[in-house]
Formats: structure tokens, sequence, C-alpha cells
């Protein structure tokens, strides 16, 4: 019997987890400065178990304080980015929807922008912390202007969004329009994203935000799935519908909004890893959730990875390699309308 | 079992149902029929509490649904609608498993018993063989089966029914309306249908609520409802009515403008 079990959900997490763990071994092992593979995973193994001894000082720092800090914040944000597509999806039943179809990001971007203009772009805390911010108050005026009489309606929520995303897209366009060189080419790197601006500290911000909105979302998994064959089909199966529908909005936005204030817009990882998903494991979100969020984790980490060594000493925005294969990627599932019937 | 005490819902301005009582007793099959927009689909809706009327109440059992939890109805109150949307299309197990929903509470997964009442439910409507083929790559009377199935895993005493029939040919009309009777009349479910089709109501239902603009017109068996006077009072069309030869019960055949 194909069925989604309790077993069955727990088996593949620890599977996941295990090819999570060994990219990020192998994305610590790669990068302009060239530390061999075997002694950069002795540092990490070394230090892990507060031993002293192998490698430079230089090499630890390097292992320890850069590259580690980038893999794990890069896998938040990718299994972050992943679970809150998956949501916007079923909630919306949309396969087109991502993490930043309700504008929450232009709240992101002009908070990001903002900072860097008023030069907190060198502040360790400033940029992230202002851009969460700009999220934040975005999702607040979109959930003020697309609920009705204290009802979610969808397509209310989802054009508030778009037209709110509008009018800060045309304030990104302002500020952009207004900017010096330098800054300029930080606001398109943002904008395109790209985790260089993100420093260890970065992760303290963001992962309390979406462990909790991963935790809020999986504990609803099986009664998203109910919703994606429609609201009263929900509540003819005895869910609690708008309850279900605002915290699962709510958490779906958080986790946007906390990806997207360390990393800027990093495309296409929202919108192609759950389709990915379903494509192998089925729709159910019990198994879809955890499974997008370790393969969203290491699908991101990986790019990030290339981002970094593909013209290294040159970094890449991490944007432009997710992009690089989100599209091929989303073309081939056009191709294969088994999976998504209603494009 | 239900009893229905003068309810009046509007979604806007205007009232959609007005004055509605009824009672529906345990095992009972009962027929609403009327023209569209006389408020068939919103009266089921309200039944399952999909929507709220401003006015008066529903006793289930002589509980007010109004106290009862959502899931605390849909144990007792089961739906099967016009088609849903399938946009990542389960398999057909899966769905059925989804009528266990309202028993599992915080609960994530379904356990052993779950899965027996859903393949039991799956044994009865004969979908057993391809429980595990997708739900979009069955024809419409198979897919109709699943959601009896699913309904049937939901334990139920009430069956709602919104035009069961209306994207079926006749061979799997009566396929399915058959199968509803059995439930009916083995299990003493009580079933309430909405339908367009005044023939299969007068052929199936013990008793019928013909509604006009949110009203109810009348009220009784087949014989008593459907009659030329009643029918064409509220369709506005002519109609002949005569019975069927087999089972005896009112038939309605419908007339071309001044062609006869």
């Amino acid at each position: 019997m194909k069925i989604v079990t309790q077993k069955k959900v727990a088996t593949l997490s620890i599977f996941l987890s295990l090819l999570l763990i060994l990219v990020i071994l192998v994305s610590i092992t790669m990068g302009s400065v060239k530390v061999p593979p075997l002694r950069s995973i002795r540092i990490l193994f070394q230090s892990i178990f507060g031993l002293k001894g192998g490698g430079s000082e230089t090499e630890r720092a390097i292992i320890l304080s850069l590259r580690l800090p980038r893999a794990i914040l890069a896998g938040f944000v990718g299994a972050g980015l992943s679970v809150s597509g998956a949501t916007f999806q079923a909630l919306l039943r949309n396969p087109l929807a991502d993490p930043y179809i309700l504008g929450v990001s232009s709240g992101a971007a002009v908070g990001a922008i903002l900072a860097i203009l008023l030069g907190l772009g060198t502040f360790s805390f400033g940029l992230p912390l202002i851009s969460f911010l700009g999220a934040l108050l975005t999702v607040l005026v979109v959930f003020y202007f697309g609920r009705q009489d204290g009802k979610i309606h969808p397509n209310t929520l989802l054009l508030a969004g778009v037209i709110i995303g509008s009018f800060l897209s045309a304030l990104i366009m302002f500020f952009i329009s207004i900017s010096q060189k330098e800054e300029l080419r930080t606001i398109i790197f943002w904008l395109m994203g790209d985790f260089s601006f993100s420093n260890t500290r970065a992760i303290l911000i963001i992962f309390p935000y979406i462990l909790l909105g991963f935790f809020l979302l999986y504990l609803r998994s099986r009664h998203l799935n109910l919703i994606l064959s429609g609201e009263e089909n929900a509540v003819q199966l005895g869910v609690d519908v708008e309850r279900l529908k605002l915290v699962s909005y709510l958490s779906a936005s958080l986790i946007t909004a906390a990806s997207v204030s360390v990393c800027g817009l990093i495309g296409f990882v929202g919108l192609i890893i759950p389709h990915a998903v379903r494509l192998i494991f089925g729709p159910d979100h019990r198994l879809l959730i955890p499974a997008s969020a370790l393969i969203g984790a290491s699908f991101l980490i990986a790019s990030d990875t290339f981002a970094r060594t593909l013209l290294a000493p040159t970094e890449l925005p991490v944007g432009v390699i997710t992009a690089a294969f989100g599209g091929p990627f989303f073309l081939y599932l056009l191709r294969r309308r088994k999976v998504i019937k209603t494009i | 079992m239900i009893e229905v005490n003068s309810i009046s819902f509007r979604y806007h301005e205007d009232w959609v149902l007005q004055d509605v009582s009824f009672r529906a007793e345990k095992g009972e099959f009962v027929g609403v029929i009327g023209p569209n927009g006389s408020g068939k689909t919103t009266l089921l809706k309200i039944l399952y509490r999909l929507l709220t009327p401003q006015k008066g109440e529903i006793l289930f059992e002589l509980v007010s649904m109004k106290r009862m939890e959502r899931a605390d109805i849909a144990k007792r109150v089961a739906v099967v609608a016009q088609e849903t949307h399938l946009l990542f299309p389960f398999s057909v197990l899966e769905t059925v498993l989804m009528g266990r929903s309202p028993y599992l509470g915080h609960l994530m997964f379904e356990n052993e018993k779950d899965l027996e009442i859903a393949k039991k439910a799956m044994e009865w409507t004969k979908i057993l063989p391809f429980s595990e083929r997708p739900m979009d790559e069955l024809s419409g009377g198979e897919r109709k089966r699943v959601f009896i199935a699913r309904a049937l895993a939901q334990e139920p005493e009430v069956i709602l029914l919104d035009e069961p029939t209306a994207s079926l040919d006749i061979q799997h009309q009566i396929d399915f309306l058959d199968l509803i009777l059995t439930l009916n009349r083995e299990r003493g479910l009580t079933i309430i249908m909405a339908s367009h089709d005044i023939n299969i109501a007068s052929e199936f239902c013990d008793r019928l609520i013909l509604l006009q603009g949110g009203r109810i017109y009348k009220m009784g068996t087949a014989e008593e409802v459907i009659t030329k006077e009643n029918i064409e009072t509220v369709y506005g069309c002519e109609v002949w009515i005569d019975q069927n030869p087999i089972s005896g019960m009112p038939r309605i055949s419908l007339l071309k403008k001044g062609g006869h």
C-alpha cells in the first residue's frame, strides 16, 4: 500500500539528512582558497569535538568562520524558501505560486536597499534587520487589505500582495535611480540573491523564525492535503479552514521574510523544489514539507558552492545559479504535464 | 434526526433562503428539488455548516449545530459534492483515507484501524482493484464511487448529495443511486439529495422538498409534490405528468412550446 506513514517519513528524513550533511561536507572543502578536502573535514570534526590541532590558523578560520556558517545559512534559506513555496502552492491552489507571491520579498528589498543607501550595508546586523522589518511590515499591510470580514479570500489576498508588491517595486526602482555607482552594484547583487552579505550572526537572526514557521506548517500538513481540493472540501472533512489559512499564510510569510532578509531575492528554489519533490514522492504534505526542506537545503548549499567556485575568485550571485538550473528544470516539468496539470 | 427550524440565509442583501423548516428522520431519503437559484445547494451547505444561517437554527439529534465542533459535524455528516478540483492528484486510497480526518484530531497519521475502515469502504463501492491509481486517471463514474467511499470512511449518519448524477451517463446514474439506496435501506443512513432530475428524485426519495425562490413551496411524498400544477408554477414551463409504468411513481415529460 503506497501511503505516507510515520515510518516512511522518518526513514526518508534520515536519508535526506545524511545527504544534506554530505553536501555540507563537500561544500566546505571547496572554495577559492585551496584547503585539501580531508584536512577541511578533519578541521570541522576536531572543532565539533572540541579538539585542537590540524590545519593552520587561516585554514581553520576559512572553514569554521566562513564556509561552514555560510553553508548552514544557505541550508536554512533553501529549506525555508522550499517549504514556504510548497505552502503557498497548496493554499492558493496555484502551481506557479512561490514564496514571493504575496509581495513580502519586495518589502524586504525596500528595507535592504534603504539599509544600503544609509550606509548600513557593512554594519553587521543592519542590513538583514532592516530588511526583515520591511518584510514583516509588508506582511501586515498585505493581510490588512487581503482580509474581508475576518476571512481570508485567496484571490483578494493574492491581489493585495501583487498590488503592494508592484508599489514597492516602484520604490525600489526609485532608489536604484538615485543611488551611486558602488551602492548600485551592492543593490543589484542583493536583488539577484547573494550570500556574501551574510555573516555568522545572520543565522542567529533567522533560524528561530524559520524553525517556528516550519513546525507550525508541519503540524498542519495533513490539513494542507485536504485544502488542496478546495476549502469547501476541507470543511466537509471537519477542518477549521479560516484558522488553518491564517496560521499557514502567516507562517509561510514569516519564513519568507526571514529567508529573504539575509540573502536577497533568490529565485526558483521555492518554485521548483516542491514540484520536484512531488514528482518523486507524491503530493502528501506530511512527506512533501520535510522532504522539500531537506532537499531545498541541499540544493541551495550546492548552488551557493557553485556560485563561489565557478569563476573563483569572482563570486557570482547565487540567484544566477538557481535560475540557470531552475529554468530548464521547470521547462522539463512543463513537458511532463503529469505533474502540473493546470498550466 | 435533523431538525431545521425556520432558517433564513443571505450572502449579501437578498435572502437566498427564507423561513425554511423541515425534519429528516433517521433512515429517510429526502430529495430537494427546485429550479436554478431556488436555494438547493445553499441549503445543503448550511446542513454541514459551511454557511451559517442568519436566522433560525438546525438541531442535530436535539443539539444545536452551532455548538458542535467542525470535526464532530464531519463525523456525522458526510458530503458528496460536485466535482472537486484535482491540482496535484492523490491516489484513490489516499483520497478515501482523507475521510478518516475528523477522527484523527491532532494525530498526523492514520493507523491500522483507519486503513481497515477505508478498505472496507472501497470494497463496498467496488474500487479496491484500482486503489493505487491517481484520481485524475479515473472516469467520472469511478471518481463518484471514490467519493462515496470517502464519505463512508467518515462513518456518518447522514450523507448529503449535491447534484450527484449531473455528470454521469444513465448507466452510471443508476449504479450510483442503487449504491446510495442500499446504504439508505441496509445501513439506515439518512440521505438528503439535491437534484435537478425530477424523475430520479421521484423514483428514489421517500419524501421531496420543492423549493421556490428560497422558500419551501411544497413538501411531501412524490405523489403530493410532483403534480402538473406544482411543477408548472415553480419551474414556469409546461410539463406532462403520468406514472412510471413499472414503479408507479410520478413521471415527468417535457413538452416543446406549442408543439403539441
